[in-house]
């Protein structure tokens, strides 16, 4: 399973999302140094999900970010995220 | 792990200063594209911050992550208060609450003219 599908499983078993795109931009970022070369280290997420109804951005971005917490001690570099209720 | 020296160093920092960044690389030579991407939206408005470089100490680059709950560089700091990282930054530049959440903390706000 590639990284990109990983994130999508978790996020919408934990999430239920109304839309959710999980985009790997590691080739935009190729050569620099903390970027491996086999790519799968940039991500870019957008999620809508109604639990984050009510919640500040911190709080969203926690909740996204813990579902990922070995992935991001790990292979994911980065992560771009947008997280919204509607 | 975020040990006792640490946790007050960071203390220190974000207490010194109003508006503290970290970041990678320095405000002058940012060293990665989200770093850079605060220090421009910091720069157009014209508010004066502090960046402490993650990369000169190993201590801080780790140690930052656990004292905000918070996994990634850069890390925007207001009056001590953690405010978030590079994209609630932009998203909140873009809507305009940045600027009243300065304005709320009594930061200077100088929008700079766009050349």
């Amino acid at each position: 399973m590639s990284v990109a599908d990983e994130i999508s499983r978790r996020l919408r078993s934990a999430f239920q999302p109304t839309h959710l795109s999980v985009e790997d931009v590691s080739w935009q970022h190729a050569g620099h140094a903390a970027a491996p070369s086999g790519g799968e280290s940039h991500f870019n997420v957008d999620i809508v999900s109604p639990v984050f109804a009510g919640k500040s951005r911190v709080m969203c971005h926690r909740l996204v970010t813990a579902e990922l917490a070995d992935l991001l001690a790990g292979p994911v570099h980065a992560l771009q995220l947008s997280t919204k209720s509607v | 792990m975020l040990d006792t020296q640490t946790k007050e160093r960071i203390q220190t920092e974000i207490a010194g200063t109003d508006v503290v960044l970290f970041m990678k690389g320095t405000p002058v030579f940012p060293q990665c594209g989200f770093s850079a991407a605060v220090v421009g939206v910091l720069s157009h408005l014209g508010i004066k911050f502090r960046g402490v470089n993650v990369l000169d100490d190993d201590s801080i680059r780790e140690g930052i992550k656990h004292f905000s709950d918070w996994p990634t560089i850069p890390q925007l700091y207001v009056k001590g208060e953690f405010i978030g990282g590079c994209d609630i930054i932009r998203e909140m530049y873009e809507t305009g609450e940045l600027m009243e959440m300065m304005n709320t903390h009594g930061i200077d706000v100088k929008p700079q003219p766009v050349s």
